[in-house]
């Protein structure tokens, strides 16, 4: 790696997905890295080890992962722009620690590189199974963000848009990439960084005697006031009014909270998600997919046009929230739904509760092997 | 508290059958794989093994493949010693019940990552609980398995991926965790260190960690030649000069009383040959840049830091330091 003091590095690049989520993360304004070694994710770690210090920021390994996250939210709170990065067994331990996240409204990205599960599974071989426990993990009624980049330039991008998306909402957001997306080596252009759109999250206008923590703006996300900046509140896991106290009896104070948290995520659906639409206009078999799987599905609908199937693609960015209501306009006029992913069939749920009436098939598969395009092309002319 | 019969000689240790077999996918020069080897020929009678995720995990049971000759379980990342705890109760529930009337030892398997990091908390709970087990330590000094990543075992001013040296960065900035003497702290019946280099003493001190009656922790030093960057053949002198350096000194606390190992005992009584770090550092790549004049303070730092941790022992031990 070139030695440099930029937190930009603007130019044509050859990275592998995971060295760009880094470089992604750095543009956006990242400045800690609270990380833990995991295959396949283990590459961020690396990368931000060497590069964080080149730019003034830190990176601290962690006894585990547990740890990394709450590292991770106490930067955020402390008023920088915090990520870390992991696999499925160091996910599954995180899940705490992102309840305590989305509870405290602390703005954070988790880069979960999915490997084969369960358990240990298959550390180096690539899987979409995370996607579930990304949206469910942690316990109690709660929305994340999550995206699918499907590209190594996506896994700039994308990281990018995660911090833009959590310091927006002051909710944690995760990019769920697949092994080998976090290990394929592609072209990268990484624009000036007066191209690149960054966001920064609110901060609170009155003076401190009047800021109640939690008290929402119109778009329901309160304003933050970080560590040192001369607001003097209580941040808690526990249910909380608008001032930050305790609230652990109290109805109306659980209910508002909590639908809060879900509304501010659910209200904006619609600046949020993010799909790539490729021939749906007039498309009989509509295949929905993400990530790795989502490549093989191009291939597939191209080549299924040329053999006079009227095939079209709709390509998930955003996971979560969940893009019910596009799904179900596009199941209105399709005929046909196919949804390719590396697992026994998670998001094919969500996509079988939109599309209600018309039939959704999943095409499973486990393993080393991504989709290949023909077996997706099989799948069409079997609907 | 060793079973007189028992006398760990090169000829018994031969006749012993082998428990972890060769034909595992170490690679050469592998440390860990010598001590693996080495503790199983001290075990005394039906062994059950788990194992946390790491380097020894992976090596040994490439599936279909296991070079295990006992039952063996491969645990997560963070509890192989809670592992070890489910383990000896249902084998004392059985016992109570009748089920079970030979004794079975119990043995945790785990790296310096599965230990100092992320399995402490599971260890220290077995410890407080009393549960009557073995924990091996194979301390390769940094998490190998995923590509070289610092741990709290990793030494000071060691280059690893996620200590890079460099311009900005002069290796790991900290020392390595105490953790033996943590264990020390936890009034259990037995703890030692060992080293691949000292075979016997390996073999008695796995022996007696058996013996004993409630949890007892083995520390073994084993290089890696791929995370310390050093010709595979020097793996056992390097394990050799670490103890001969006090980086690595040897000794054993039986019911919390520390008694230094012959080995460093020698040292102890003629401290004119300890030898100087230096030596045992420039023999590793990871430690190059402290060569460099840039760092070359470090390695003072070293020295005086095993200084003051042998000084600490030695007093632990009831031996004044000669001035």
């Amino acid at each position: 790696m070139a030695k440099n003091n930029k937190a930009v590095l603007t130019g044509t690049h050859f990275l592998s997905g995971d060295l760009a989520c880094a470089e992604g993360a750095l543009a956006a304004g990242c400045r800690f890295f609270g990380g833990y070694p995991i295959t396949p994710a283990t590459e961020i770690a690396e990368r931000m080890a060497r590069r964080l210090p080149q730019i003034g920021g830190i990176y601290i390994q962690m006894e585990d992962e547990i740890a990394s996250i709450a590292a991770v939210i106490g930067a955020s709170y402390a008023g920088k722009k915090a990520m870390t990065a992991t696999s499925g067994p160091g996910f599954s331990l995180m899940q705490e620690n992102i309840g305590l996240a989305v509870m405290t409204e602390a703005p954070l990205v988790i880069v979960d590189i999915m490997r084969g599960g369960p358990s240990t599974g298959q550390p180096t071989m690539p899987g979409q199974q995370d996607v579930m426990q990304a949206k469910w993990g942690s316990h109690g009624d709660y929305e994340i963000i999550a995206l699918a980049p499907s590209s190594v330039q996506e896994m700039f991008d994308l990281t990018i848009e995660c911090f833009n998306l959590a310091e927006t909402f002051r909710v944690p957001v995760m990019l769920l990439a697949d092994e080998i997306i976090g290990h394929m080596w592609e072209r990268v252009e990484i624009p000036p960084s007066n191209e690149i759109t960054i966001i920064n999250r609110k901060k609170p206008v009155v003076p401190p005697r009047e800021y109640h923590p939690f008290q929402p703006d119109d778009d329901l996300v309160p304003p933050m006031a970080c560590f040192g900046e001369g607001y003097r509140f209580h941040a808690t896991g526990l249910t909380h009014d608008e001032k930050g106290a305790p609230k652990t009896v109290s109805i109306p104070e659980q209910t508002k909270l909590v639908k809060r948290l879900c509304g501010k995520i659910r209200t904006n659906t619609d600046t949020i998600i993010q799909v790539k639409e490729v021939t749906l206009e007039d498309a009989d078999v509509v295949v929905v997919a993400y990530g790795i799987a989502s490549r093989a599905a191009l291939s597939a609908v191209r080549k299924a046009r040329t053999q006079g199937i009227k095939a079209g693609l709709l390509r998930l960015i955003t996971i979560w929230p969940f893009p019910e209501k596009l799904v179900a306009q596009i199941a209105e006029q399709a005929k046909a739904i196919i949804v390719p992913e590396m697992n026994c069939g998670q998001l094919v749920r969500e996509v079988e509760r939109a599309a209600k009436t018309t039939p959704v098939s999943l095409l499973s598969k486990l393993g080393e092997e991504p989709h290949r395009p023909s077996e997706i092309v099989e799948a069409m002319r079997r609907m | 508290m060793v079973n007189p019969a028992w006398k760990f000689t090169a000829a018994e240790i031969a006749e012993k059958p082998e428990l972890f077999t060769s034909g595992h996918r170490a690679c050469a020069g592998c440390g860990p794989a010598i001590a693996l080897r080495l503790v199983m020929k001290a075990t005394r009678g039906p062994t059950i093994a788990t194992n946390a995720t790491g380097c020894m995990e992976v090596v040994s049971t490439i599936y279909p493949y296991t070079a295990w000759k006992v039952p063996w379980i491969h645990t997560a990342f963070e509890n192989a010693a809670a592992n070890a705890s489910g383990i000896e109760a249902a084998l004392n529930a059985m016992r109570r019940k009748g089920k079970l009337q030979t004794h079975v030892d119990v043995i945790a398997f785990a790296g310096d990552g599965g230990t100092f990091d992320i399995g402490l908390q599971a260890l220290s709970g077995a410890a407080e609980r009393g549960h009557d087990f073995l924990y091996v330590l194979y301390d390769n000094e940094a998490y190998m398995n995923t590509g070289i990543q610092r741990s709290g075992g990793t030494p000071y001013g060691a280059s690893t991926t996620t200590s890079p040296a460099g311009d900005l960065i002069p290796g790991k900035t900290q020392f390595k965790k105490p953790i033996a003497d943590i264990m020390v702290a936890h009034d259990i019946p037995y703890v030692a260190t060992a080293s691949i280099a000292y075979w016997q003493d390996l073999l008695i001190k796995a022996r007696k960690g058996l013996e004993a009656e409630g949890p007892a922790f083995l520390h073994v030093f084993a290089p890696c030649p791929r995370g310390w960057r050093y010709d595979t053949s020097k793996t056992v002198e390097l394990a050799r000069l670490a103890v001969e350096t006090c980086t690595f000194p040897l000794w054993e606390a039986v019911d919390s009383e520390y008694i230094l190992s012959p080995q460093s005992k020698i040292i102890a009584l003629k401290p004119e040959t300890k030898k100087p770090v230096r030596e045992y550092l420039k023999m590793q790549r990871r430690f190059s840049h402290l060569f460099k004049p840039r760092y070359g303070h470090m390695i003072d730092d070293v020295q005086r830091s095993i200084d003051k941790r042998w000084n600490k022992l030695l007093k632990k031990c009831n031996i004044l330091p000669r001035e």
